[in-house]
This record gives C-alpha cells, sequence and structure tokens, in this order.
C-alpha cells in the first residue's frame, strides 16, 4: 500500500485576472521506505507538489491520502496535527529559530505535540546525538556552520518519528563538500527505513535517490529509478 | 497537558522577544504604566472619600433613628414647603413615645443650641448645647472618659450638672481637673460631672467634642421653652431596625393624630439617608473620572496594539516555521497575545510600584491606602488590555498561510 497516493491532483492560483495552473491533475504514488527526488526548473511546479505533499497547502481539486488519511479535506488546524506528526521538513535556508538553541529547535516539534519536558528532551538528544551534534546542544543557529544547521534542521524533521522526511534543496546553501555529507546522512537515514522525498534541481543532488519524478509545467513529465 | 507545554512555551517566546527588543518594550510599556497609574490613584482617591464619608457619618450609628418634624434630605422646593408646615416635635410627644415602645434598647431626646461657655477666666464662645436625657449616652453610642454620663435623677429633677466634651475640656480646663468645676453657660452655673472620649467631627463640617451635655429640663427652664425636639431610637440591633421603624412610625401617627391614608406628618432619618445620597454623588464622580483616566489605559493599548503588529509582521518567518512543525492557530495566537500580556502586566507592575508612594502622599489628605482590590483590578485591566490589544495582531498571525509565511524573508 502507497504511504502517499495523489489523484488527479490540481493546484491553481489566482493573479489578479489570471489562472495560474500550478499542477494538472498529477496522479501517483509514494510506498513507505522509498527515496525519491522531485525534480524539475523553476516554475515546473515542483514547490507547489511539495507544499501539498506537506500539507502545508491544499489541492484545489484532486485526492491527496496520506498514511490511509485523505488530507485534502482537512482544515487548517487538522493539517497542522498531520504536519506536526507524519511530515518532517527540512529547508534550503535551515529555517531555524535564531534565537532558540539547537536543542530547543529540535525540541519545538515535542513541544507542539505536547510531549512531557523530561521524555522531550531525551528524545531530543537522543535525535541529536544520531545526526552527530551530541558536543552542540546549547549552541545557537548563528554559532553554527551551516553543515551543522543543517544537521540541526534534520533532528527537527526526525524527532517526531514522521511517515516522510520532507527536504527543499537541502544542500541550495551548502558547499559541496558540506552538501555531499548532507545527502551521505539521508543515505544512511534511507537505509534505516525512513521515506526521503527531496526536491531539487541538481542532478548531482538527484542522483542519490532511488528514483526521480520530474515535473515540467504542471505535469508529470517522468518518473524512472535513478541511474547510478 | 499539551496547552501546558504550549503557554510554557509562549512565556518563554514573550520572554526572549522582550528582552531582545529591550528599548521597543519599555517604551510601549510607558503608555501602559501611565494608565495604570492614573486609573489605581484614581481608584485609590475614590475609595478614600468613601471611607472618610462612612468614618464620619458613622457617628449616626447604624442601628440609630431620628424621628425629626423634617427629613434630612428634601428634594424638591413643593416637599420643602409642605414638610415646613408640619407642627414641631414636642417633650409630651418623646414621652408618650417612649412609654410605648417595645422594639426599642433606649430612646433619648435631644435639643440643641450654640451658647458660649464660661470657667473661671477662660470663655469659649460658641459651644453645641445639648439637652437631653441619661438614655443619649446610649443612642449616641457616647463613651465617658472621666467621670460619669448624666444620670437618670439628673436629667428627671434637672440639677444642673453637665458632661462636657473633649475639646471643651481642654479649651476650658488648663492643668486641672474638669470634674467637680463649676462652668457657666451663657452664665447659667453648671457642676462638670463627666468627660467624654474623643469622637472627631461630623462630615468635616463641625467638631463632636466641643460640646456640652446638660439635662433637657435644665435647657428648656434656661435656654428655650418651646423646643423642636429630634428623639434619637436606638434598635434592639441593625437588623431589628426596620421592625423597630415600623413600630416608631404607628406610634407617631397615633400620637400626632395621623388620619390612615394621610402622609406623615413627621419624618424618620437614618444614617442610610446619607449614605444613599453619598453613593448616588460618588457613583457619578467615580464613573467619569475612571472613564478620563481610562483613556490614558486606551491610548497604552493602541501603543500595544501597534507595537504588537510590528512584531508580528518581523516575526512572519518564524510563524511559518512554527506552523510547519505543527503550530496550531490556538498555538500562535496564544504565543502572540502572551506577548502582549506580559507586556501590559509589566507594566501594571511598575504602575502600581509607581502609585503606590503616590497613594502615601494621599493618605495625608484622605483615608486613603492602596487596597488588594484595587491591586487586583490593576494587574486584570492590565491583562484586559494586553488580550484586547493583542488579539487583532495575534489573530492575524494565527491566520497566516505557512507557505506565505515560510516565503517572507
Amino acid at each position: 500500500m502507497s504511504l502517499i497516493r495523489l489523484d488527479k491532483v490540481s493546484r491553481r492560483y489566482q493573479m489578479g485576472t489570471e489562472t495560474i495552473h500550478a499542477l494538472r491533475e498529477v496522479t501517483f504514488g509514494i510506498a513507505r521506505g522509498e527515496y525519491v527526488a522531485i525534480m524539475g526548473p523553476s516554475g515546473s511546479g515542483k514547490s507547489t507538489l511539495m507544499n501539498l505533499i506537506g500539507c502545508l497547502d491544499t489541492a484545489t481539486s484532486g485526492a491527496y491520502v496520506l498514511n490511509g488519511v485523505n488530507v485534502s479535506e482537512m482544515d487548517d488546524n487538522q493539517l497542522a496535527e498531520v504536519r506536526n506528526k507524519e511530515i518532517g521538513f527540512v529547508f534550503q535556508t535551515f529555517n531555524l529559530l535564531p534565537r532558540a538553541t539547537a536543542l530547543h529547535n529540535v525540541e519545538l516539534p515535542l513541544i507542539y505535540a505536547g510531549m512531557p519536558t523530561e521524555e522531550r528532551r531525551r528524545i531530543a538528544i537522543e535525535t541529536m546525538t544520531n545526526v552527530g551534534l551530541a558536543d552542540r546542544m546549547s549552541h545557537k543557529p548563528n554559532e553554527m556552520s551551516g553543515g551543522q544547521r543543517q544537521r540541526v534542521a534534520i533532528a527537527r524533521a526526525l524527532v517526531n518519528r514522521p511517515s516522510i522526511l520532507l527536504a527543499d534543496e537541502p544542500t541550495g546553501n551548502l558547499d559541496t563538500k558540506t552538501g555531499e555529507e548532507i545527502m551521505a546522512l539521508f543515505e544512511e537515514l534511507s537505509s534505516q527505513g525512513n521515506t526521503i522525498i527531496v526536491v531539487t534541481h541538481e542532478e548531482d543532488i538527484a542522483r542519490h535517490a532511488r528514483r526521480i519524478v520530474r515535473i515540467r509545467d504542471g505535469l508529470i513529465a517522468s518518473d524512472e529509478p535513478a541511474r547510478r | 497537558m499539551r496547552f501546558t507545554s504550549e503557554f510554557l512555551e509562549s512565556l518563554r517566546i514573550a520572554g526572549d522577544a522582550i528582552r531582545t527588543n529591550k528599548l521597543r518594550a519599555g517604551l510601549t510599556t510607558l503608555g501602559i504604566i501611565i494608565g495604570i497609574v492614573t486609573v489605581t490613584l484614581m481608584a485609590t482617591a475614590i475609595q478614600g472619600l468613601k471611607r472618610g464619608f462612612v468614618n464620619s457619618i458613622s457617628i449616626l450609628g447604624t442601628d440609630v433613628l431620628y424621628v425629626q418634624r423634617l427629613d434630612w434630605f428634601i428634594n424638591s422646593e413643593a416637599e420643602w414647603r409642605r414638610e415646613n408646615k408640619r407642627k414641631d416635635i414636642t417633650y409630651a410627644q418623646f414621652r408618650s413615645l417612649a412609654r410605648q415602645l417595645a422594639l426599642a434598647r433606649a430612646a433619648a431626646p435631644q435639643v440643641d443650641t450654640g451658647q458660649p461657655v464660661k470657667y473661671k477666666n477662660r470663655t469659649s464662645s460658641s459651644v453645641h448645647i445639648i439637652g437631653t436625657t441619661d438614655q443619649f449616652q446610649f443612642t449616641g453610642g457616647l463613651t465617658v472618659a472621666d467621670g460619669r454620663f448624666l444620670s437618670g435623677a439628673d436629667s428627671e429633677g434637672g440639677r444642673p450638672v453637665c458632661v462636657v466634651g473633649a475639646q471643651t475640656a481642654t479649651n476650658l480646663f488648663v492643668n486641672e481637673n474638669p470634674l467637680g468645676q463649676r462652668i457657666y453657660i451663657s452664665g447659667h452655673p453648671f457642676e462638670v460631672v463627666g468627660v467624654l472620649e474623643k469622637q472627631g467631627d461630623f462630615l468635616g463640617a463641625f467638631s463632636l467634642d466641643n460640646q456640652v451635655v446638660i439635662p433637657v429640663e435644665q435647657f428648656t427652664t434656661l435656654f428655650w421653652h418651646d423646643p423642636d425636639y429630634t428623639i434619637q431610637i436606638k434598635a434592639m440591633s441593625v437588623d431589628a431596625l426596620e421592625d423597630c421603624r415600623e413600630e416608631v412610625r404607628g406610634i407617631m401617627r397615633k400620637i400626632r393624630h395621623v388620619e390612615p391614608g394621610q402622609d406623615d406628618d413627621f419624618s424618620i432619618n437614618q444614617q442610610d439617608a446619607f449614605l444613599k445620597i453619598f453613593d448616588k454623588v460618588i457613583g457619578t464622580i467615580a464613573t467619569a473620572g475612571l472613564f478620563i483616566t481610562s483613556l490614558s489605559l486606551f491610548v497604552g493599548g493602541i501603543g500595544i496594539m501597534n507595537i504588537m503588529f510590528v512584531s508580528v509582521a518581523e516575526r512572519t518567518k518564524e510563524i511559518g516555521i512554527r506552523k510547519a512543525i505543527g503550530a496550531k492557530r490556538r498555538t500562535i495566537l496564544l504565543q502572540f497575545l502572551t506577548e502582549a500580556a506580559a507586556i501590559c502586566i509589566m507594566g501594571g507592575a511598575i504602575g502600581l510600584a509607581i502609585a503606590w508612594p503616590l497613594t502615601l502622599v494621599m493618605a495625608h489628605f484622605m483615608p486613603a491606602r492602596m487596597s488588594l482590590s484595587v491591586v487586583g483590578l490593576a494587574f486584570l485591566v492590565s491583562l484586559l488590555t494586553g488580550v484586547v490589544a493583542g488579539f487583532l495582531p495575534a489573530w492575524r498571525a494565527a491566520r497566516m498561510d505557512p507557505v506565505e509565511a515560510l516565503r517572507n524573508e
């Protein structure tokens, strides 16, 4: 059974009098444990697709079933709950809270899940240790390198044990070497059974995935296994 | 559980936000501080005025009725003309009433005048002379500091004895015990048998200590042959006051031959009347005063709203991040409301700290003190201001689209 099932999903935006078709009846699925890259040039609709999969946005028409639950009809608060439990985001610009320590950033999803303090702290520390940041707990984002920040972001994405790790250009703001390290970490996470979706426009990054979905003009142009 | 952790997180964020923008938060707080100071001082002043008034009229006694020819408060000229036609209350009527009363603890007649009082070469020019009986001690709630009050025999027999007020005693007697001395009231000799304890003044108008109490017989013989009496009646208790009042009314109507269906031709006054009038006046003052002072709080609230809008705009990205990782609308709303409320409560606390020494100054002029209720009210008002002023900005933050918010740099 698919973890993600999109059925004729469309997303239209109204820009003044003009209607923009960001996605046109896209249908595809992702199984649990897959490592998928979504590729496409800017304006292709890949960001829209990512926002839909990440439950940040809802489709204009069509159905989206995540983990057996139809999320296309959900309201704001239900979507927030789904994002908290099912989705782990990793952004190109890291998107850490600048005033909070690394540990607090990682704890945040657990706070919103209502987990008691001690358990929350234990899990956050454990997760940070797993991404190799055991000695950076009390640092603030501006005291860390780009690679370390992205690791914090990955720890934050993983801390709630989500169904999907959703990464948007995760190496876009990193140098090549650090980018490779982050991709190696994704590799490792994938081998541990995590479902990973990476949105990128870089072939080098997409090649790390097992499957590549290419988007063009709001449609799926190709969907094939990655050549490695 | 979830609410608690969300609330603690909100407090932490609020603390961070205020620390990061100390100057801004401080300036914003200023509006609330000024608002709270003025509102607190106004409330304290009103409470002080009221307390002063109640203290002042407490001399009337909460369980004492005053049967008199006229009402204490006459509201129209027509009423005054009607009441002015009433006949005087006589001593015979007092005797008759006192004999028939069953529900009263004590009843005393009272007549008064102002007369000069002389002792040796010292003179008090205008002393309040009260003619009454031994029962006046109970109806008037008087305490004798030295010696004794008038006795039954004094009032019956009309011996020329007197009890002097505390101030009269100090005015006339220097380094001398007043007891047993002879003073002259308008030239008539009276022997001092007692000195009253200090009582203070009535509504600041006249001193209750500058008086001399003499037997009513002496009064009518020497000063005023046929005066209009006030009859003071002390009920068994405050609760029994209404019953007592009804009894007094019935008896007085019979004594003064008031036909059934006709209005009373006398008045039964009590402390309540003062309180009612005063409550009306102070109520108006309080409403107007608090309204005017709360305008400053309103302006402070607008300042808070403004700064919260800025805060929300500045932190759009943060809102997006929080929403992406699972913050609900409620969570974001709570976060910004907490921040607004925290700023306001801080302002409230500082405002109270400033208002407190000012009320101490105020205490020199009236029995004012910062009561717990005013402190509680101030905090409640600041909290409310924060929540009301912060609501619109917080609501805007809570409703933000996460995709849009994340795109914001």
